[in-house]
């Protein structure tokens, strides 16, 4: 994008800098031309790209079952969910893009693991029910992070949150559903339910980070109202939404320490294995290797794809050439 | 390694080890960004609610329906290239916003009329 330039003074960076604090301050958004601490841009390209790359490769473990969705019903449900996923990691990266990065480039660190996507999908899908299971915790705990983030104080990070939230209640009420319809079914199916419950209670939790204590960048996220609350915080909401759902579903979740604490209002649950986490986090999950050489492979599989659309617009546009793209506008 | 859940998925490092370009050189490989807008029905603006790449005017028309338009979110998509869009500059705020800040006059606020005039 160009703009117009007026012959003007040097900018005062004090001046910029109280001008953006004001803005922060009265709960104002920040916009993608504004100007904005070089700090503050680089948390939110990171934040905004690894949550992209988190919808991206979130399709990998669901979309594995969409060929073994046991009726047309189902698979057309799954497929839409996934579907969104990937609309979820455009609307990101579109975000992104309005702060300067590229989303080529990004993609391009994203397979060479320079930058990470979440925890939990690193983790198989070994049953059918794991795709209620993803829909009814993973989606869950994502909503949880995200319906705070629809006011984070970037304004294209907080528009496509907004868009996100309103469909990832699909996603959950989805899984949700499809797990009463197995806990309706055989003794068979319903073990496969709880199998899956107990494999994916405690990645879900992981989901939420490291507790407060351990989580020396979030309180400069919060200053800057990038983050809205504290890691426990939002952990702690999970679990008391998840526990009376576990009990209508009639499963077991898999900690002997869960227990209501009549003075907090608040279910107490154990300890988290942080190793595990962190074993998973930094490339030793069970299915990582798996996951980035997909999205590797569908990167170069398809180069071919790209470049033929590239020849044919640049045959049919009266000879325009596909030039180098400015940043976003928006 | 520090590590953060703000990534809505579940948490992922935020330490000094990722990388993060803020200007990284434009790729070769990638087609051009178009802005996309939509009227969400009849009788509403087209609205700006993302971008998008493509490689020309009529596959971003189509990439713009499966990204933004998966719920009947809209009846009409404009794209256009982002390179072609030219805006105001916010720095410049105040020169070029400030013709219009000094004529309240054009307000109807501005113009006292008394209580008792009906329809007014
Ligand atoms: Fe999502
Ligand atoms: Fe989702």
């Amino acid at each position: 994008m160009s703009a117009p330039t007026l012959e003007r003074p040097a900018p005062d960076e004090a001046a910029l800098q109280r001008q953006f604090d004001a803005t922060i301050a009265a709960d104002h958004r920040i916009e993608p031309r504004d100007w904005m601490p070089e700090g503050y841009r680089r948390t939110l390209i990171r934040q905004v790209a690894q949550h992209a790359h988190s919808e991206i490769i979130g399709m990998q473990p669901e979309g594995d079952w969409l060929l073994a969705a046991p009726s047309l019903r189902r698979k057309a449900i799954l497929l839409a969910k996934v579907q969104d996923e990937a609309g979820h990691g455009m609307y990101l990266y579109s975000a992104a893009e309005t702060l300067g990065a590229d989303r080529a480039d990004l993609t391009d660190k994203l397979i060479e693991r320079k930058q990470k996507y979440s925890s939990i999908f690193n983790y198989p899908t070994l049953s059918y029910a794991d795709v209620g299971v993803i829909g009814w915790l993973v989606d869950g705990a994502a909503i949880c992070n995200q319906v705070p983030l629809c006011r984070s104080s970037y304004g294209p990070y907080a528009r496509a949150m907004i868009r996100i939230c309103k469909e990832e209640s699909f996603h959950q009420r989805q899984g949700y559903e499809l797990l009463m319809t197995m806990m309706r079914g055989t003794d068979e199916q319903r073990a496969m339910v709880q199998d899956s419950v107990d494999r994916w209670w405690w990645p879900s939790l992981m989901m939420f980070g490291p507790p407060d204590d351990d989580s020396p960048n979030s309180a400069q996220s919060m200053a800057w109202g990038i983050k809205r609350h504290s890691n426990d915080e939002l952990r702690q909401r999970f679990v008391d939404m998840s526990v009376p759902q576990a009990e209508f579903l009639g499963v077991t979740l898999p900690d002997p320490d869960l227990t209501w604490d009549e003075q907090s209002g608040h279910w107490r649950f154990g300890a988290i294995d942080w190793d595990e986490f962190k074993r998973v986090i930094s490339g030793h999950g069970p299915a990582n290797d798996e996951r980035i050489a997909r999205r590797r492979a569908a990167r170069d599989d398809n180069a071919w794809v790209t470049e033929a659309a590239t020849a044919y617009a640049r045959k049919h546009d009266g000879g325009r050439p596909a030039e180098e793209h400015a940043g976003s506008a928006a | 390694m520090s590590l953060t859940s703000e990534g809505g998925h579940g948490a992922v490092p935020t330490g000094a080890e990722i990388p993060v370009e803020p200007r990284p050189a434009a790729s070769r490989r990638d087609w051009p960004l178009y802005e996309v807008f939509v009227r969400g029905k009849r009788g509403l603006n087209h609205v700006h609610v993302g971008s998008l790449h493509a490689p020309d005017d009529e596959m971003a028309v189509h990439a713009a329906r499966d990204v933004y338009t998966r719920r009947n979110e809209g009846v009409s998509i404009w794209v256009v290239k982002a390179a072609d869009i030219t805006a105001s500059s916010p720095d410049e705020k105040d020169p070029l916003f400030a013709p219009s800040g000094d004529k309240v006059y054009r307000h109807p606020t501005f113009y006292e009329i008394p209580e008792d005039v009906p329809h007014m």
